[in-house]
């Protein structure tokens, strides 16, 4: 048979099969194709079944109903979730990291409406740095005051990323402009930071900023642990990001440029209005990914004695009264943070629809 | 310095005394001597690389001469930032290839300079706007992106743009040069139409049509000089020198 008539030769539909069926079987490969999947279904999902809902250990949550389960042990997640979530905060106030984690988020779906990008939105962060402070210091308002070293868990983890994308995003935009500059000065501290921050790893750069700083300056004259690794991640990202929107930079054409010029735009209202809508637009799908790895790497705090949700999970496994259930505990921090990366996904991939509507 | 002090005579819009420039080692103006009146229109043609493009560039420095005297409406072209924010908020410009921003609607890509530079109340820079978009016949696509527009219709927002900011002197560098030829008209008619209004116009264009009917006078240059200018008659009558006998010559066929 030759190509041609392969392809145009009819496909026999029976009128009441969806389209969307038929294509599991319409050629050799795919009929292969959705063969080899059902196969692997089968073989995999009735055990995976099996551990996860029918043989699994959940009400009531005690260790006696785990060790009675062949299945998994969710009555360990749920016994310890406030020690996986909040690490070691005193037991008493945990309603405290609660509310920031609760504030945090819906402030987060909040902002990333189009509809709330007004100047104000900057206030209302800032508010809410200083609400998170207050709220997990604790020291005024009759909060009793918790050192940072005793933050732990999903706070923690959403306080560094929220602070290291959130700021390091404008310093980014600040350095890929800089590496674009005329002024030569400006463009060399702009590289030399880019070039520097990314032949390091992130661990050195942690390490650095957490173990290596205070011998050289007095620990006093410092900010505490948690700062330094919040300010460690944010140049981090930032440096990152920075070479991901110059790409976008790049892409904007010199008439655009010489079109604001002519109209009389100077330097910063041609970046802000002209240029950088348009190289952000254009920089989505890299900044995603850069962003969704960042949200990831906030995890290696852990290195430098930080207790973010990993480390916390991983010190409420070690209660001896449970058979240490670490995969149950790792399938929740995991799902923690499956719906923060993919909920950063989807927000990403709505920003995209709405620049393709705009420029068809 | 003040703006008022000049050589410039003030019944001249623009002015250009022994103008040189180079690229890097290229000399692509040398020596150019043009004034022009208020209200006068002026075709500059040319073969391809003598300089048109330059020369209508330097009128509001998008690029830098280095020698000679440019005078644009009684400001002197020179290095301060007030001399070009003067300038270049008396001169709107149109490019061969529309530049519009792809990422704000048509409406918007006109209001933008009134807003943010000019310090225009939004209301009654829309207004205006839409007035501009009125006169070249496309207030219906306001709220369209530059995208999901023909390049005629791309164009003409662009000279609805830069008429919003309330130019004295308009240049355009081939403004018809990227359009396919059903194009061409409206966006000429668009053109006559503010000629007849009396607006200043420096016009590098091929369309000879446009020279004879809307034209003060016809510059031609070549290899970064002014060979030839005289009113349109005379010049497609009887050009004087050799090179513009050619390149009309080329230009017929
Ligand atoms: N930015 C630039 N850098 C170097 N050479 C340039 C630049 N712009 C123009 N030129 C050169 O200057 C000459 C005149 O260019 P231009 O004014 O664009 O010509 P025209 O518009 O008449 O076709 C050409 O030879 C061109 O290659
Ligand atoms: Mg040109």
């Amino acid at each position: 048979m030759t190509d041609a008539s392969r392809m145009i030769a009819p496909v026999r539909r029976p009128s009441w099969l969806p389209t969307g069926l038929i294509r599991l079987v319409d050629t050799p490969l795919n009929a292969t194709l959705t063969l080899l999947v059902a196969a692997v279904l089968v073989w995999a999902v009735p055990p995976l079944a099996r551990w996860a809902v029918f043989d699994a250990a959940v009400l009531p949550a005690t260790p006696e109903t785990c060790r009675a389960a062949a299945g998994a042990c969710w009555s360990f997640v749920i016994a310890k979730h406030s020690q996986i979530l909040f690490g070691i905060y005193p037991l008493d106030e945990r309603w405290r990291p609660a509310l920031v984690c609760l504030g945090l988020l819906a402030l987060l779906a909040w902002s990333v409406r189009p509809s709330a990008w007004r100047p104000r939105l900057g206030v209302i962060w800032l508010v809410m740095l200083l609400a998170i402070q207050i709220l997990m210091g604790g020291g005024v308002l009759g909060l009793t005051p918790v050192p940072t070293a005793e933050w732990g868990g999903l706070p923690v983890t959403l306080i560094l990323t929220v602070v290291a994308i959130g700021g390091g995003f404008p310093l980014a935009v600040l350095l890929a402009l800089g590496r674009r500059s005329d002024l030569p000065a400006i463009r060399t501290l702009c590289t030399v930071f880019v070039e520097a921050t990314r032949a390091l790893p992130l661990l050195s750069i942690l390490f650095i900023a957490s173990i290596m700083l205070p011998l050289m300056v007095p620990e006093a004259l410092l900010p505490d642990k948690l700062m330094r690794a919040l300010i460690a991640l944010l140049l981090f990202a930032a440096a990152y990001m920075a070479e991901v929107i110059r790409g976008g930079l790049q892409a904007v054409p010199k008439g655009q440029y010489e079109a604001a010029a002519a109209l009389g735009l100077g330097y910063w209202r041609t970046q802000r209005l002209v240029v950088l809508p348009q190289a952000i637009a254009i920089s989505i799908p890299a900044l995603t990914n850069t962003i969704i790895v960042m949200i990831k790497n906030t995890s290696l705090v852990l290195v430098v004695g930080l207790f973010d949700l990993i480390s916390s999970g991983k010190a409420a496994l070690a209660d001896p009264a449970w058979s240490s259930p670490a995969i149950e505990t790792y399938v929740f921090i995991s799902a923690i943070y499956f719906v923060l990366c993919f909920g950063f996904g989807r927000f990403a991939e709505a920003m995209e629809r709405r620049n393709k509507a705009s420029r068809p | 310095m003040s703006f008022a002090q000049t050589s410039a005579p003030a019944d001249s819009a623009v002015e250009l005394r022994g103008v040189h420039k180079w690229f890097g080692d290229f000399h692509a103006l040398r020596g150019v001597d043009l004034r022009v009146a208020p209200g006068e229109r002026i075709v500059i043609c040319g073969p391809s690389g003598s300089g048109k493009s330059t020369l209508i560039r330097c009128i509001n420095q998008l690029e830098r001469h280095q020698d000679g005297e440019i005078v644009v409406n009684g400001v002197r072209a020179g290095s301060e930032p007030r001399q070009l924010n003067a300038i270049r908020r008396e001169v709107g410009m149109v490019f061969q290839s529309f530049n519009l921003f792809p990422h704000l609607t048509v409406l918007e890509n006109c209001v933008l300079a009134p807003v943010s530079v000019a310090r225009q109340n939004r209301a009654e820079a829309e207004a205006r706007a839409m007035a501009l978009l009125e006169r070249v016949r496309i207030p219906e696509q306001a709220h369209k992106y530059p995208g999901q527009l023909s390049g005629g219709q791309q164009q003409r927002v662009a000279i609805a743009r830069s008429l919003c900011l309330d130019p004295k002197i308009m240049l355009f560098d081939e403004p018809t040069s990227a359009l396919d030829p059903e194009m061409v008209k409206e966006v000429l008619e668009t053109m006559i139409g503010l000629a007849n209004d009396g607006m200043t116009m420096l016009v590098v264009t091929h369309e000879m049509g446009f020279a004879r009917q809307a034209a003060d006078r016809v510059v031609f240059m070549d290899q970064g000089q002014i060979v030839e200018s005289a009113e349109p008659d005379a010049f497609f009558e009887s050009p004087r020198h050799e090179r513009t006998r050619a390149f009309l010559g080329q230009l017929m066929h």
